[in-house]
């Protein structure tokens, strides 16, 4: 078993769905509460990753951080190496990737909210930061909970764009569909039935751990 | 303390909303069918809606567009009870109640909570969530979190729609008794007549975005001067007519119904012969017969014809030819007893005073 690859993933992972979460909250609300007429072109704009060839979105984001552009440049001077083929490259590539993952399911949830409980805090003097923190937040939690595991399950689950913006530097970009990708590659059945094992276990237990909070009606905050 | 409004609100499409007012301490019924604009006042005194003009609240200044004053929702220090309540579900009760205190200290904030609880009586349930709470308790929970602010205006938008009778006067008398001390304008907002009667010191009247009658509840809901009051007010029968003949010394006059040969007493109104007026008439306020009724003194006695019978709720809807067509409202026991069936010869029985002269 590719231990390396498996802990490269789950790192890659985390940082990418706590970056989205951070960025998915206040986009999501733009999204759920804005009523401004253009606001479908950002939409479409959020889900285009979920129609995009992973090996489209891979190349665009390599051509933006390759050393001839400003991106890549800037990075270049700031710390010395390129960013293309880099773990840093690899985490950018991947909040592209899976941000519809995490901004559908929160708008969706946002969206839910009874308009009437936020006018309610506002007439009761909650400013519209406390209206969302005391209110939207929590009546948005199965939301948010679902975009953080989405996020992080399809961030695992990539392959193409990984192998695009990281190539397969072993302990550096190798994830663990690159390893099952390499394995095959060289006829180490075994290698690859094991680590493909492992992760359709851990998908299912994903998904099923997010269905089974859905339901429970401990955690559904209202009827 | 007193409320005055002068505002105009323009929502998405041609309904518009002009009103202009002073409402007094004491409950206010603003009344009216859905969609004539009553939510609309609220939420704009309320600063829930985008609106021009200027509302004052005592010596407060809550929106004047002359001078682009616009008060956020958070600073009217209004109360606000929602038709659907808009209690947070995720929060108790106790919870709910706080909410609008998150300034005071803890202490102050806990007495306060209970003291407003123990006068709505719903201290005993304010350890628990709105979903576990009873429709009259949610609604005490809901007035309670509104008035433990102190607001200066206390705006209701047919918070008490869904209950039965007995529950809607409980509140109300607890809501008068709190009133007592803190005498500061409340705006009730309902589309029943019964409410309207019964709950308000004053009734402001509501159709398509304009007051159309303002004043003590029975002298406008019981002798409206305006056809959409008089609708509103349960006239469900509306005729142009032509006046035949004046008897001023007896205080009536004959109309004839128009297109009809069908004449009826009504009382004495300043209107010339030959002018056309509009009656109107509760189809409660009309008898039926099956035979000719004798020594009544009733004066309109009008041979018809049963066109239809229809059952909604506890009362039987029977539209009645007699020339006019008249919509009548009897009790199903009567409509058995009297074994009515559409077809059926009937007479009809109105009472001289039970017509109203309206304008269009």
């Amino acid at each position: 078993m590719d231990w390396p690859a498996i802990l490269l993933s789950i790192r890659l992972a985390a940082i990418v769905s706590a970056t989205l979460l951070v960025v998915s909250l206040p986009l999501a609300y733009w999204l759920a509460f804005s009523r401004w007429r253009g606001k479908f072109l950002v939409e479409a704009v959020v889900a285009l990753p979920l129609v995009l060839p992973p090996t489209v979105l891979g190349f665009y984001v390599l051509v933006a951080i390759g050393s001839r552009s400003p991106i890549g440049a800037w990075w270049t001077a700031l710390t010395g190496h390129p960013l293309a083929f880099t773990f840093e490259a690899l985490v950018l590539a991947s909040i592209l990737y899976s941000l519809p993952f995490a901004v559908q399911p929160i708008t969706a949830a946002f969206s839910l909210i009874d308009r009437d409980l936020m006018a309610a805090s506002s007439v009761l003097g909650a400013s519209r930061l406390t209206t969302f923190r005391r209110i939207v937040l929590p009546l948005a939690r199965n939301g948010i909970l679902s975009a953080a595991v989405l996020s992080f399950a399809h961030t695992i689950g990539e392959f193409g764009v990984v192998l695009m913006v990281g190539g397969n530097l072993p302990g550096v970009t190798r994830t663990v569909s690159i390893s099952i990708y390499d394995s095959v590659q060289s006829f180490n059945m075994t290698a690859a039935h094991q680590t493909a094992l492992l992760l359709l276990g851990f998908s299912f237990a994903m998904l099923a751990i997010v269905y089974a909070l859905l339901q429970k009606p401990w955690l559904v905050p209202h009827k | 303390m007193s409320l005055t409004f002068d505002i105009t609100c323009r929502l998405a499409g041609t309904f518009s909303l002009e009103a202009r007012s002073a409402i007094s301490p004491g409950i206010t019924i603003v009344f009216g069918r859905s969609g004539s604009g009553k939510t609309t006042l609220l939420r704009a005194i309320a600063g829930l809606a985008p609106a021009q003009g200027r509302i004052t609240a005592g010596d407060r200044v809550l929106l004047d567009s002359a001078s682009h004053h616009v008060l956020p929702p958070q600073q009217r220090r209004v109360g606000f009870v929602f038709q659907q309540l808009a209690l947070f579900p995720h929060l108790t009760a106790r919870a709910n109640i706080e909410y609008g205190l998150a300034n005071m200290p803890v202490d102050a904030r806990t007495s306060r909570v209970n003291a407003i609880a123990q006068s709505f009586g719903i201290a005993h349930l304010l350890d628990r969530k709105p979903p576990a709470i009873s429709g009259g308790e949610r609604q005490r929970v809901a007035l309670a979190r509104a008035l433990v602010t102190d607001p200066d205006v206390l705006l209701l938008d047919e918070p008490l729609s869904a209950l039965d009778h007995a529950t809607q006067s409980h509140i109300i008398a607890d809501l008068r008794r709190w009133n007592e001390t803190h005498a500061i304008p409340v705006l009730y907002v309902t589309h029943a007549h019964r409410e309207a009667f019964s709950l308000g010191e004053r009734v402001i009247v509501l159709d398509n975005g304009r007051v159309v009658a303002d004043g003590v509840p029975h002298e406008v809901l019981e002798s409206p001067s305006q056809e959409p009051v008089a609708r509103l007010a349960g006239f469900e029968n509306l005729f142009d007519a032509t006046v035949t003949a004046l008897h001023h010394e007896a205080g009536t006059m004959e109309c004839r119904i128009g297109g009809t040969a069908c004449v009826i007493e009504v009382p004495y109104g300043e209107v010339p012969s030959g002018a056309e007026v509009r009656l109107a008439i509760r189809a409660g306020d009309i008898l039926v017969g099956t035979v000719l009724p004798q020594g009544l003194s009733a004066r309109n006695i009008l041979p018809g014809t049963i066109q239809s019978l229809r059952r909604e709720g506890a009362r039987v809807v029977a539209i009645v030819d007699a020339g006019g067509v008249f919509e009548v409202h009897l009790t199903p026991g009567a409509t058995s007893s009297l074994a009515l069936s559409p077809g059926r010869a009937v007479w009809l029985v109105i009472k001289t005073h039970s017509f109203r002269r309206v304008s269009t």
